[in-house]
């Protein structure tokens, strides 16, 4: 623990003790990331790419390729997540019988705080605001967002608070405090250290960039729809977009207040959540659980509305039910607000109000049921074919299933109050999050990866993949689920019981078999872009789609319609192919189309630098920096010039292009 | 450009908009920043909320009555009202298009926001010279964090208005001018109304308790 003596004007309280070189794991992990770190610049610099980099990706203010972005980093930080869950059923199926496992206390408390931080904001949060950045301007017949700058600069911040919780792993620590860092364990008294300022900070840095984001979305949604595209016309994974913006903008401000008090506990000694001088610890935790439920939610609704779309497309039919769907979500998007307190229902607030979060709970899984039934009802008498996605969407519905009752179950305060902090309810989250928002992403990332990237990801390791992530996943977690009604918490490091070891060896087995899903994704993905000449979609519309983002090339081009489409249907591209529209080939008119710009990303990495600083009291630094933020903000409001045109001859070349294509196809 | 869906008899349907004109550019800007500041807004309640739930734990502390003074306040609130309307001033001298009376009515907006932000610091130090530090207790932790929260939001206010002064100076009242000074109306009129929540419950109220 430093005291304030120690910390020095310069450099705050970031000494050379900071690096963890007395951990060998730490040492060999950086050791990897360096070298591979090093091989990826050498390879940019040695191909001259800094360039295209720069101009083409990182300054780039179009949808699709901030959308792309989101998903590698989304990616990337999947490997991170799961290499701690790794380490986590490595350490609990080693530690009986004595042994102390491999993992020492303060290491292992990282490691689980981590877990969840990064899957949660790093890994769902990016794939979901990848799949809306990517997909609904396309869905919507738009040609980009309402702000196409603010989107650049809240990818950045994202990436932002990724880059401190990777910088904990090395300089210093990460809070050892599970993943939403209760008071008053997460205060200055009990966590002395920089691990849960390290968690305030990528917290803080990247929630601006979701606000933004979702700011950015539900304005994008509800003004930039083609004309005849009524609400109830809408695709309904825009719907569920919009319905996950209403609830970003209505809950990542309270994240944003929540961290910010917990903050000036920490930095300026404040009494909102200590435990003495009148704070209330209770405060933070029902505050937290305002923000965190609807979170949930936030991760889930987009990839109901995935398996929506995937469903109708790959039964050949229409959704069943549109319109119950439509209300569903919007009735789930209000009832999340008033669950929060069955995170703790063992607070002690008296049977009314544990009755009436109880009962607000289970009524969730009414609109959840007639969704699922209406994904049954679309396939019923479908001409089903078993693609990759559809196959995602079954594997989802059996899964989801049982944790939906899982969680219907855990919502009866008196039985909460058993398998509260349970391993039961560890399986029954993971049994929700990978079923529903794991595999939906990757539907999802099959489905949308041909309008993309202009070709289909390949099926047979794509199958392989599938086949070893679910019964994987069953695995890892049913073990748990036994566990958990055996009464064991969550978080353990060390175990008494020998008994109980072989369900943490089955656990840690189905966790092999998960990795070895996860490697196959990443073979498919090189599989495919080595295949990419046989897989090559060049119809625009390699599924028999239903919705407008089909009825462009893929990829598409850089302003996504030639002619802004008109809906008359629901399913307006199944309706325009049934009635059989004509491509215009003439009369193209200059597009106005925004300018990028490197204020995003420069603004983001002040924020970044300032975040890092506050993290290690090195006042100076975050002073400066934070007026860097300011003076880079105004600089960027005096530039007014931020669009450019594309003209008439570009937009008839590229849709001549496409037409040979078209005709080559046939 | 039409809308209309219907497929009138005998002709086929339109799939393409082939007439389309450019979006006048900035056009979602005011929706957007109305859902900012309900977000911001959201923010706040956050710590109206605290001060409801924390405002009365005095931890053996100074309580409102000690550390209040009224006259104070009732003379900051004053100049924040008038702020507001000096910024009415300025928007309808924008109405009118001329940009200097637009420029002097806000730079009478950013002092009396100025002078605003020195009373409240006045208070706020003599408030900790008497021991009422924002440590003291978790009461004076929410009202700090409550009123400085506000007084944070006047400042850049006041850093926005001052860069729509040389704005406006340099480019006159063009269309995303006169955008930029409406967001920033938004804005300096949602802090007043924040202030007349702070006035109330944490002031008023708090003399009361």
């Amino acid at each position: 623990m430093t005291t304030p003596s120690d910390v020095s004007p310069i450099l705050g309280k970031l000494t050379l003790a900071a690096l963890p070189l007395d951990q060998p794991i730490l040492v060999v992990t950086f050791i990897v990331v360096a070298i591979l770190g090093a091989m990826l610049l050498g390879a940019i610099t040695w191909f001259r790419q800094w360039g295209y980099l720069w101009r083409e990706w990182l300054t780039s203010v179009d949808h699709k390729k901030i959308g792309i972005m989101y998903l590698i980093l989304g990616t990337i930080m999947l490997l991170r997540g799961f290499a701690d869950a790794i380490m986590m059923r490595l350490q609990q199926a080693m530690a009986f019988n004595g042994s102390e496992g491999y993992l020492p206390p303060h290491h292992y408390d990282q490691i689980f705080t981590a877990h969840g931080v990064i899957m949660i904001f790093f890994v769902g949060m990016p794939f979901v605001t990848g799949f809306m950045n990517y997909v609904v301007p396309l869905q919507i017949g738009a040609r980009d967002v309402a702000f196409p700058f603010l989107n650049n600069f809240s990818f950045w911040m994202t990436v932002g608070g990724v880059i401190l919780v990777m910088m904990s792993l090395f300089v210093g620590e990460f809070a050892k405090t599970g993943w939403l860092a209760y008071p008053p364990l997460s205060g200055l008294t009990y966590s002395p250290d920089v691990g849960v300022d390290y968690w305030i900070w990528a917290l803080q840095i990247a929630g601006v960039g979701t606000t933004l984001s979702g700011i950015n979305l539900l304005v994008t949604i509800i003004k930039m729809r083609a004309p005849g595209m009524s609400l109830m016309k809408m695709p309904i994974f825009t719907w569920t977009a919009l319905c996950t913006n209403v609830l970003i903008v209505a809950t990542f401000p309270v994240l944003t207040a929540v961290l910010a008090l917990q903050g000036l506990d920490r930095y300026l000694g404040m009494n909102f959540f200590t435990s003495d001088l009148g704070g209330n610890a209770m405060m933070y935790v029902n505050l937290i659980w305002i923000w965190g439920h609807p979170e949930v939610y936030i991760l889930i609704l987009p990839l109901f509305g995935v398996f929506s779309e995937v469903t109708s497309t790959f039964s050949g039919k229409r959704l069943f039910g549109y319109t119950s769907m439509v209300y569903a979500t919007v009735v789930i998007t209000i009832l999340s607000y008033l669950v929060w307190l069955h995170h703790f229902f063992t607070m002690g607030s008296g049977a009314s109000v544990n009755s009436f979060f109880g009962i607000t709970t289970m009524v969730i899984s009414i609109p959840t049921g007639a969704k699922l039934f209406n994904w049954l009802f679309t396939m019923y008498r479908g001409r089903i074919r078993f693609e990759l996605p559809m196959m995602w969407t079954i594997a989802f519905m059996l899964t989801f299933v049982v944790g939906g009752m899982t969680g219907v179950l855990l919502a009866v305060p008196p039985a909460d109050f058993v398998l509260h902090n349970s391993l039961f309810l560890v399986a029954h989250f993971h049994n929700v999050i990978i079923g529903g928002v794991l595999f939906g992403s990757f539907a999802a990332i099959n489905f949308w990866f041909p309008k993309a990237f202009g070709f289909r990801l390949d099926p047979f390791w794509g199958k392989v993949s599938f086949w070893c992530w679910v019964p994987g996943f069953w695995l890892a977690f049913m073990p748990l689920y036994i566990l958990g009604l055996m009464g064991i918490t969550r978080r353990m490091r060390v175990f008494d019981d020998p008994s109980l070891q072989i369900f943490f060896v089955i656990a840690g087995f189905g966790v092999a078999v998960i990795a070895c899903g996860i490697a196959a994704m990443l073979i498919q993905f090189g599989v495919s872009i080595l295949r990419r000449d046989r897989l090559r979609d060049t119809t625009g519309d390699p599924w028999a789609g239903r919705t407008l983002e089909w009825s462009t090339s893929s990829p598409p081009p850089e302003y996504n319609f030639a002619f802004t489409p008109v809906a008359h249907d629901l399913d307006a591209w199944y309706d325009m192919k049934q009635r059989g529209h004509e491509r215009p080939a003439a009369g193209f008119r200059t597009i106005q189309m925004p300018r990028n710009t490197g204020a995003g990303i420069v603004l983001a990495a002040f924020s970044t630098i300032c975040g890092f600083a506050l993290i290690w009291h090195i006042w100076w630094l975050a002073a400066g920096s934070f007026l860097a933020v300011l003076v880079t903000a105004i600089a960027h409001t005096f530039d007014y010039d931020r669009t450019f045109r594309i003209p008439a001859e570009t937009i008839a070349d590229t849709e001549a292009q496409r037409a040979r294509a078209l005709a080559a196809a046939e | 450009m039409t809308t209309d869906t219907a497929t009138t008899a005998g002709l086929p349907p339109r799939f393409y908009d082939l007439e389309e004109h450019d979006h006048p550019e900035g056009s979602s800007t005011m929706l957007g920043f109305w859902i900012y500041l309900m977000s911001d807004c959201l923010i706040f309640a956050i710590l109206f909320a605290c001060f409801a739930v924390l405002g009365g734990n005095y931890a053996a502390g100074p309580s409102p009555r000690d550390v209040f003074e009224l006259p104070l306040v009732a003379l900051n609130t004053a100049m924040l009202l008038f702020s507001s309307i000096t910024y009415g001033f300025s928007m309808l001298a924008m109405r009118a298009g001329r940009p200097g009376l637009t420029r002097v009515w806000l730079a009478v907006t950013a002092a009396f926001g100025l002078a605003f932000l020195t009373i409240e610091l006045h208070e706020f130090t003599h408030m900790i010279s008497i021991g009422a530090t924002p440590q003291r207790s978790a009461f004076l932790s929410a009202f700090f964090t409550l009123v400085g929260t506000h007084g944070l939001h006047v400042t850049f206010g006041v850093i926005w208005i001052v860069t729509m002064i040389v704005q406006v100076g340099r480019h006159g009242l063009i269309a995303a001018n006169q955008r930029r000074l409406m967001c920033l109306s938004l804005f300096w009129h949602f802090l007043d109304i924040i202030w007349i929540g702070v006035f109330t419950f944490v002031y008023l109220m708090g003399m009361l308790r």
